[in-house]
């Protein structure tokens, strides 16, 4: 298992980072983090799935967009706490996830990507369809804020201090995070992630010795889905709109590339992907000024929507000819540099691995 | 019955260019297992590569189409040899991403060169129809199923009888024991994508031509193809073909029956029965329509 970020100086440094960031940057900034921690919890789910089980999927956006409906859905029923809309999104992200599972238990690899695909297509002509649900193609926009009890994150107030809904959405996304990636971290190191390894390297031979591969499928799809609606979910809430458009092919494209270009089966990988790829296109907005033919008016040259989506596809693609283990073995090549830099004589036999004792 | 010979005629038409775009991904699934996501960029260039030759250079169109095929079918050689044979067998998933990325990225280098804007290719048809009996039928339809037919000839005879086409069928049954015989991959892949590659051009060409126009959502047309290469099993080029007219006609009898005798269906209904259709025939045949049964042995 190779999780280098997770060890050492890096818990102390994150929990730094998590409390002294909303304090320091701008909402731009802030917003971007936010949104990746997001795409991280989603991502997570999608990495459970896809690197650890090895079930490619190109519906994971679908569920985004089905947890962020039910989200809403459940406010409505039940009153818009966090702790009822959130878990409720999860929830039915795991059932209609375990609905679509028994599809793997008969397809593999490709044909697994093309019935995927049709689960995109067919969740958005229901989302633009349902109106009384979605809001149809005007989308909607009375989606749960993000309260707990007293605790009211869109205007979070401790100690007499009061902080933007920014900083709120921060804390309370990132706290996810971390209880996300803890949570994944114990499945995979556990049975559950012993009996996903080995689905994913022969499902039969899986079989042959004792594994219930129908069951760890179909689990694993139920999983992904429910931290996929959750991501979903907090998405609407952080947002406060909604439209069926969102839901499409790219998102779900975009997912994969996250756990693609972090570290597909590293526990890392879902947060370094998100991060990288969450930041660069604000860096390019930033930039724009500076990069030749580029502008961020719609009458450019080249704007910045296109420069953006031009260096994703790159992205990508770079990753899997340079890099195909992503972002966390990169930064594990990176540490062990330096590393080796420092002590000349000390001889190291995997990157990242041993640390400075 | 006007109305629905009308449809089946509009429905075979639709139907034919699908299944080009079909054939494409089996050319390249069948020699190389590689679902390629690109191939709606590269119909796409095809057709604005036509566009610049027919209107732009002024050529014939025939040989505008030709020209346009023969540099698509380099792009996709490119393609193939640069960014793909790298990944020769890596797992599924990294080769689907890679040709995913060069999609996205390629998509937004047409936009930077050719804009947003809709063209006109120029071509001979335009919107002339032909009336028989009530029923009206486009000369590019007409066009576009001849074509379609010469093109499914030629590529089956070249799959049974040339050297090359034996060779890919070779690799696509058994690589290693293909290798074994001599036969590399090298060749026989950068044949699939060029061939792929043509096809490409000719479904973009022939979808820009008539009344429609040359745009920059062209090739996501290509996905809608995609039930139509399941249907057939992904290996099958004449299945590819047949699958492409059930898609076709699927597609154009929802749309022209749905608003009105199923409008609880909701609108645009027809974009998604493709995938139902394809949804019941995998889970009836996991392998697709014209799939032989294969054998999985630890």
């Amino acid at each position: 298992m190779r999780d280098g970020l997770l060890r050492r100086p890096g818990p102390i440094l994150a929990v730094a980072a998590y409390l002294v960031l909303p304090l320091r940057l701008d909402d731009f900034w802030l917003s971007a983090l936010t949104f990746a921690g997001i795409a991280a919890i989603g991502a997570t789910g999608l990495n459970l799935l896809t690197g650890y089980c090895g079930q490619v999927s190109l519906a994971h956006g679908f569920f985004l967009g089905l947890g962020a409906y039910a989200g809403a859905w459940a406010a409505g029923l039940v009153g818009s706490d966090l702790l009822a809309w959130l878990p409720a999104a999860a929830v039915a992200g795991a059932l209609v996830g375990a609905a679509v599972g028994p599809f793997a238990l008969r397809l593999s690899g490709n044909l697994l990507v093309v019935v995927s695909l049709a689960l995109v297509f067919g969740g958005q002509h229901v989302f633009r369809n349902w109106t009384a649900l979605t809001g149809g193609s005007a989308g909607r926009d009375d989606l749960p804020l993000a309260h707990m009890g007293p605790l009211d994150f869109s205007a979070l107030e401790v100690a007499g201090r009061s902080f933007s809904f920014d900083q709120g959405y921060f804390w309370l996304v990132w706290a996810l995070v971390a209880g996300v990636t803890v949570l994944a971290l114990r499945l995979v190191r556990g049975r559950p992630g012993r009996a996903m390894a080995a689905v994913r390297h022969d499902d039969l031979a899986a079989a042959a010795i004792g594994i219930d591969v129908a069951r760890v499928k179909v689990a694993a799809f139920a999983l992904s889905g429910a931290l996929g609606a959750v991501a979903g979910a907090l998405y609407g809430s952080y947002r406060q709109f909604v439209g069926p458009e969102e839901w499409d092919l790219f998102l779900s494209i975009e997912y994969l590339a996250i756990v693609i270009v972090g570290g597909l089966g590293t526990v890392a990988g879902p947060i370094l992907g998100s991060v990288f790829l969450g930041v660069v296109p604000r860096l390019v907005e930033e930039w724009a000024a500076i990069i030749p033919l580029v502008d961020t008016a719609p009458g450019a040259r080249i704007t910045t929507g296109q420069l953006n989506r031009f260096l994703f596809g790159a992205v990508i693609v770079a990753f899997l000819l340079a890099e195909p283990r992503g972002l966390d073995a990169l930064i594990g090549k990176i540490r062990g540099r330096i590393g080796s830099l420092k002590r000349p004589t000390r001889r190291r036999v995997t990157a990242g691995g041993s640390g400075q004792s | 019955m006007t109305e629905l010979v009308q449809l089946l005629v509009e429905g075979t038409a639709l139907g034919g260019i699908y299944g080009l775009v079909a054939m494409g991904f089996v050319v390249i699934y069948k020699s190389t297992g590689v679902i390629n996501f690109a191939h709606g960029t590269l119909m796409a260039l095809g057709a604005y590569l036509a566009y610049n030759a027919s209107v732009t250079w002024g050529l014939w169109f025939p040989v505008a189409m030709l020209v346009a095929m023969a540099m698509a079918a380099a792009v996709s050689m490119g393609v193939e040899r640069v960014l793909l044979r790298p990944l020769v067998g890596r797992p599924v998933h990294s080769v689907i991403m890679a040709t995913i990325g060069v999609a996205i990225a390629g998509d937004q280098v047409l936009t930077m060169v050719w804009g947003f804007d809709h063209l006109q290719m120029g071509d001979p048809w335009g919107a002339s129809t032909l009336r028989a009996g009530g029923v009206v039928v486009a000369v590019v339809d007409l066009f576009t199923l001849g074509v379609v037919t010469a093109v499914v000839a030629g590529v089956g005879i070249f799959f049974a009888r040339s050297r090359l086409g034996l060779a890919m069928r070779a690799r696509a049954a058994d690589a290693e024991a293909a290798m074994a015989c001599g036969i590399g991959h090298t060749a026989v892949d950068g044949t699939a994508w060029g061939l792929a590659g043509a096809l490409a051009a000719l479904a973009g060409i022939l979808l820009a031509s008539g009344t429609a126009a040359v745009h920059p959502d062209l090739g996501f047309q290509a996905l809608r193809a995609f039930p139509a290469v399941i249907l057939a099993g992904l290996t099958s080029v004449p299945g590819a073909v047949v699958g492409g007219l059930v898609v076709g006609l699927v597609e154009v009898l929802t749309a022209g029956y749905a608003p009105t005798h199923a409008p609880w269906l909701g609108v645009n209904v027809h974009q998604v029965t493709p995938y139902l259709v394809m949804l019941v025939v995998l889970w009836v045949r996991p392998g697709g329509l014209f799939s032989s049964r294969s054998v999985r042995r630890l």
